[in-house]
């Protein structure tokens, strides 16, 4: 059976990604092989809830210029082809900004001199473990790196042997979160009920629409704020899958670090119908692309 | 000697752009000559990422040796001072009194301190 992938992301932070995520991977987890690969790797979180025992931890690495200054000539070919900015050639002076290295190799390809080779430096880690059957995968940036993608790409090709991968994604729409949902049978859009939850949720829209994937939303705190994601979806013609309820039990069971499925019994069915929803979505949408 | 003060417009009448990496204007001063030049840096001005890099790129190719601004961030403070680049902060007022500051020692050189984009 070929794995399924369905990524958990929103536009607008703190509407419950990995709330739905990880329940979702608890209840799944019943049925399924589940994996789930915590791509927010800015800030992952999704340990303190399926809190797995950890096996392995390994450095992923990026790899950036080396310039030997003996053979550098100072042409500045490599600085005029360098479209991120990461390497100068100022009076001679040859320097590289690691953390704005894209890691393309084209200051390597053009210079004349065969001065620069690449060297590994670390970027970040990741961790893999195991809850009962749930396989756990978390990338960790380095405190300030600012591209997360290459790390994030290192997460997903992890090899393990679930047929359902669950994504946690990072809120928003920009590369991170691209490079998260890019190749999966279903998004799920989180989002709450406000005027900023639609606002932000929209431009997840546009930009899932341009990437070409398919996505359902998840309105969580469905009755807090106002009916105005609602009638943007029936507008729209997005399926909403679930609605969840702005329960404070849900929030304190949250903030103590633990599964609403095993907290809170009474909002299994909920998780258990959008697990079902989910992969009737994804398998739906796989059909169709045949 | 090729003074750079970074500007909101065109001319040295015009107010000291108080960020410099992404100025729209770079004004050059050659002191030899007298005379001022102006570089359009729009294309610096809408980069997403690097923007101090390319302008320290740009400051080394019109060989300037002396930049003026208000605030300097760290990536540009960094290439700049590898390259020998003199630079002041705190500049403001109009372009040309800017200059004037300078020539009267009221500026501030930069360190790798001060030079923390804010």
């Amino acid at each position: 059976m070929s794995k399924i992938k369905i990524a958990i992301a929103s536009g607008k932070g703190g509407t419950g990604k990995t709330m739905v995520a990880v329940n979702l991977c608890r209840i799944a987890s019943e049925s399924h092989s589940v994996a789930y690969l915590d791509c927010d790797v800015e800030a992952p979180n999704g340990y303190i809830f399926l809190k797995p025992d950890l096996t392995e931890c390994f450095p992923v690495k990026q790899q950036i210029p080396l310039v030997d200054m003996n053979r550098c000539t100072g042409c500045g070919r490599c600085a005029a082809i360098c479209q991120f900015h990461a390497i100068i050639c100022l009076h001679k002076e040859v320097m590289v900004f690691p953390e704005l290295c894209h890691a393309c190799g084209g200051c390597m390809l053009v210079c004349p001199e065969n001065a620069i080779t690449e060297i590994g430096r670390d970027m970040g880690h990741i961790d893999i473990g195991k809850k009962d059957s749930i396989h756990f995968i978390q990338g960790v940036l380095n405190v300030g790196e600012p591209m997360a993608p290459p790390l994030i790409k290192a997460v997903k090709n992890v090899s393990h042997e679930a047929d359902l991968v669950i994504l946690d994604s990072s809120p928003g729409t920009s590369c991170p979160v691209v490079e998260t949902v890019r190749d999966s049978a279903l998004v799920v859009l989180v989002t709450d009920a406000t005027p900023f939850g639609l606002h932000d949720l929209k431009l997840a829209v546009e930009t899932l629409r341009i990437l070409k994937l398919p996505f359902v939303v998840v309105v969580n705190r469905a009755d807090a704020g106002d009916r105005k994601v609602f009638s943007y979806c029936s507008q729209e013609g997005i399926k909403i899958l679930a609605e969840i309820p702005d329960d404070r039990r849900i929030a304190e069971a949250y903030s103590r670090g633990e599964l609403i499925v095993e907290s809170i019994p009474s909002y299994r069915p909920l998780f258990a119908s959008l697990k079902d929803a989910v992969l009737r979505e994804a398998d739906l949408n796989s059909g169709r692309s045949k | 000697m090729k003074i750079l003060i970074s500007s909101q417009g065109n001319t040295p009448d015009s107010a000291v752009n108080p960020r410099f990496s992404r100025a729209p204007w770079f004004m050059v001063y050659d002191d030899a000559l007298q005379t001022w030049t102006a570089f359009d840096n729009s294309k610096g001005m809408d980069v997403s990422r690097g923007a101090g890099i390319q302008a320290a790129q740009t400051v080394s190719d019109l060989g300037a040796k002396v930049v003026i601004s208000g605030i300097m961030g760290p990536k540009a403070y960094k290439a700049m001072n590898a390259a020998g680049i003199q630079i002041y902060i705190g500049a403001s007022n109009t372009v040309r009194q800017a200059l004037e500051a300078y020539k009267n020692g009221k500026l501030t050189l930069a360190d790798e301190k001060s030079a923390s984009g804010v």
